[in-house]
């Protein structure tokens, strides 16, 4: 017992010292592979003209981030973009039934 | 055996189709009924024709504000300039009133229109453009300006005539008629509002400082002149600004949503008077 958390600590020690392994920063590529997920999602959710302006917002803050060199906001953004699109996309699919709870008889 | 296929696969098809229309079709009559049972039942004390002023027939106190403004209408502006617009001759001669019946005075109730010659819903709006184009005039942009003034002034030669929606026996004018009212229920936008999340759960309510209109009648008093906007807006404003604010990305003015909406919308107010154009904050 002791010598595991003896253990545990000595493997805690450089985490509390932030000494803990850092994300690597984005790159351009990393970038362009979540921009054309997110675009891809986006012009599906479009195509059901169910597009958000916030889907379109965070496309647009994606490709600013990215001509500015900052990638790790530029990724952010577009998994974001992507993220809503995708919502959009379900929510487009869902209301194709779901409209008809509404609906006064 | 494949024609034999075939033929059993039109069978199917064929004995199918009936059953899936009579599930999926609207009874617009029906619909009509239920629409504004919904409304008098649930607003009680409010006088049928009231419906069309909108937030005014909510709330008190701005019934009293509105009575104060409409001393000096804000309308009157574009009710002047759509007057003159009208009066004027196209570059071959004709006018506006040349294109529509009794020249164009007092028929704004008979619009939309189902038009069996292109199969869609005609607005006020496109029958105005329309009218530009075959004349040999640029179309109007279909959200304010020029637009929102010639409607206007439309609106004012009808005021108190009841609304008058036609939808003539024709399958085409019918899924027109049923896509605007699933237009009118789909929830969209970030939001995930549909016009009805406002317009029939909630009508009286506050949506932060504005009172929410009832969907009964709703149209009657376009075009308005909105404080909001410091300026005359149209229906095609009106829903673009909605559709924004649900934070939903909105159609293209005048898009086959937008004016099967306004079909749906304007049918189920049938007999409800004319009221625009129209004030509202």
């Amino acid at each position: 017992m002791k010598r595991s958390l003896a253990l545990a600590m000595v493997l805690a020690l450089p985490l509390t010292l932030g000494l803990a392994p850092t994300a690597r920063a984005a790159n351009e590529a990393d970038y362009k592979t979540a921009y054309s997920a997110a675009e891809a999602a986006a012009k599906e959710a479009a195509s059901l003209r169910h597009q958000w302006t916030v889907t379109v917002s965070a496309l647009a803050a994606a490709k600013k981030a990215a001509d500015g060199g900052d990638f790790d906001r530029a990724v952010a953004a577009a998994r974001e973009a992507e993220a809503l699109a995708k919502a959009s996309i379900f929510q487009a699919i869902s209301e194709k039934e779901a409209w008809k709870a509404m609906e006064i008889r | 055996m494949l024609r034999k296929l075939l033929i059993a696969l039109a069978m199917v098809a064929g004995a199918a189709q009936p059953l899936l229309a009579a599930e999926g079709a609207s009874d617009p009559k029906a619909e009509f009924k239920a629409f504004r049972s919904y409304f008098t039942n649930r607003f009680p004390k409010l006088a049928l024709d009231d419906f069309v002023n909108g937030p005014y027939s909510m709330d008190e106190g701005l019934r009293k504000q509105w009575k104060a403004i409409d001393e000096f209408p804000p309308y009157d502006f574009a009710i002047d300039k759509g007057k003159a617009m009208f009066a004027t001759p196209f570059k071959n001669g004709k006018t506006y009133g040349d294109c529509f019946p009794n020249k164009g005075i007092g028929v704004r109730q008979n619009y939309p229109q189902f038009d069996a010659k292109s199969g869609q819903v005609i607005t006020l709006d496109v029958a105005l453009n329309r009218c530009r184009e075959a004349n040999g005039e640029q179309p109007f942009d279909y959200t304010k300006d020029d637009m929102a003034a010639l409607t206007a002034y439309m609106a004012f030669t009808s005021r108190g005539k009841p609304m008058d929606i036609k939808i003539p026996d024709d399958p085409r004018a019918l899924a027109a008629y049923e896509n605007g009212k699933r237009y009118f229920y789909t929830r969209r936008g970030q939001m995930n509002f549909s016009c009805a999340s406002c317009h029939v759960q909630s009508p009286g309510e506050r949506i932060r400082a504005e009172i929410l209109a009832p969907a009964l009648g709703i149209l009657n008093a376009m075009p308005i002149y909105r404080s909001e906007w410091s300026g005359m807006g149209t229906t095609s404003r009106r829903f673009v600004t909605c559709n924004s604010q649900t934070r939903a990305v909105p159609l293209e003015p005048q898009a086959d949503e937008y004016r099967d909406v306004e079909y749906f919308l304007s049918y189920v107010a049938n007999g409800l008077p004319i009221s625009g154009p129209g004030a509202r904050p």
